[in-house]
């Protein structure tokens, strides 16, 4: 099956409350809160692309942009 | 549609709390409808008042944003006179279950194809955390400094008790389950309920020292289980979460259509 992979981790900092979900509940500890409180993307390699950041995000400020690693790659 | 075509973003960041779970219950249902593909022109979301209550001015769907306790009454208005418009009826605890609890038990009883949806944190956030039906006993609030003595209702058998016809219940925790449940309620021909246990860090975490959002929502996580599941076979403590009714009775609408055509061949 194709697998997704990040093209963007896209945070909207005006919407960001910094609330911390996602940062503790990403599995690969990809976001962090940056001095202001606000979430910032600090392993964004580290992506599984789960989603769960953007599903829990109580802000709506998380989107995770994927593309499609066809098979043969 | 992307997610956002569902939102009014003119009016975000949105005024719940950080970590408010009523935010994650918006996205949650906003993302419910885009998987449905609903146009958002046929639906009609109307809430009552509470924190929970300010949902309506969210969503880029019709909205009706009306009297504490009396959302499911202007949405039998609307569902009567319309009926092919699906009805999304957001509360909270105090506005579902306290002040709203007749209108709630009616609904229910009717069969009225709205989909109720309880954003629960066992508090009255907006007026500055006083108990509510949902708190339970053993709970600090600005009205209880020495804690709640008062019994919870248990939203699902009430739900159930009083004839709702799709009942399930989800936590903003489990936010990837909670919009499979209401799809399906959306979905549901009848009156459906789906509970979803919300946190509200700012009154109820705090006089309870459930810490913050995250440790809040981690309660969601060791509190619940699934139904049918072994942990809760072992123990039976932890609060059920699934689908415990989805079942067809008459619908109030289409009974009520028949009447009218009823009706309008006796007055011939
Ligand atoms: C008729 C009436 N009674 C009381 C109030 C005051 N009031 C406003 S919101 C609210 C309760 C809110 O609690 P809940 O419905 O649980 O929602 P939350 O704010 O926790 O999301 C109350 C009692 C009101 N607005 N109208
Ligand atoms: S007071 Fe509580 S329920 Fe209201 S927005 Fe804040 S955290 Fe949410």
């Amino acid at each position: 099956m194709a697998k997704k992979v990040l093209r963007e981790l896209r945070l909207n900092r005006d919407w960001c409350k910094g609330c911390g979900i996602c940062v503790s509940f990403c599995p690969k500890n990809v976001l962090e809160l940056d001095s202001k409180d606000k979430v910032v993307a600090v392993r964004p390699e580290d992506c599984i692309c789960c989603m769960l950041c953007e599903l829990r995000c109580p802000d709506l400020a998380i989107e995770v942009l994927t593309d499609q690693e066809s098979d043969n790659e | 549609m992307a997610v956002k075509d569902y939102l009014r973003e003119r009016f975000f960041p949105h005024m719940w709390c950080p970590g408010c779970g009523h935010g994650t219950i918006l996205n949650s249902l906003i993302r419910a409808v885009e998987e449905l593909d609903l146009n958002k022109n046929e639906i009609v979301m109307t809430s009552g008042i509470g924190c929970s209550a300010r949902i309506s001015g969210y969503v880029d769907f019709h909205s009706l944003h009306t009297l504490h306790g009396r959302a499911l009454t202007f949405a039998t208005g609307v569902k009567l006179s319309r009926p092919h418009l699906k009805v999304l009826v957001p509360m909270g605890d105090g506005d579902a279950l306290a002040i709203g609890g007749n209108h709630f038990i009616h609904a229910a009883r009717r069969n009225i194809d709205i989909t109720a949806i309880v954003m629960n944190n066992r508090i009255y956030g907006m007026t500055g955390g006083q108990f509510s039906p949902l708190s339970g006993p053993g709970v600090k609030a600005t009205t209880a400094p020495f804690l709640t003595i008062d019994s919870s209702f248990d939203v699902v058998e009430l739900a159930k008790a009083a004839g709702a016809t799709f009942v399930a219940r989800s936590t903003a925790y489990h936010a990837k389950e909670a919009t499979g449940y209401l799809k399906k309620a959306i979905m549901h021909k009848g009156f459906s309920v789906v509970e979803i246990l919300s946190q509200c860090p700012t009154h109820y975490g705090r006089k309870n020292k459930e810490g913050d959002a995250v440790s809040m929502l981690e309660l969601h996580k060791t509190n619940t289980a699934p139904l049918g599941s072994k942990a809760l076979k072992e123990n039976p403590s932890l609060t059920p979460r699934g689908i415990f009714v989805d079942v067809e009775r008459p619908e109030y609408c289409s009974e009520y259509d028949k009447i009218i055509d009823y009706a309008m061949k006796e007055a011939r």
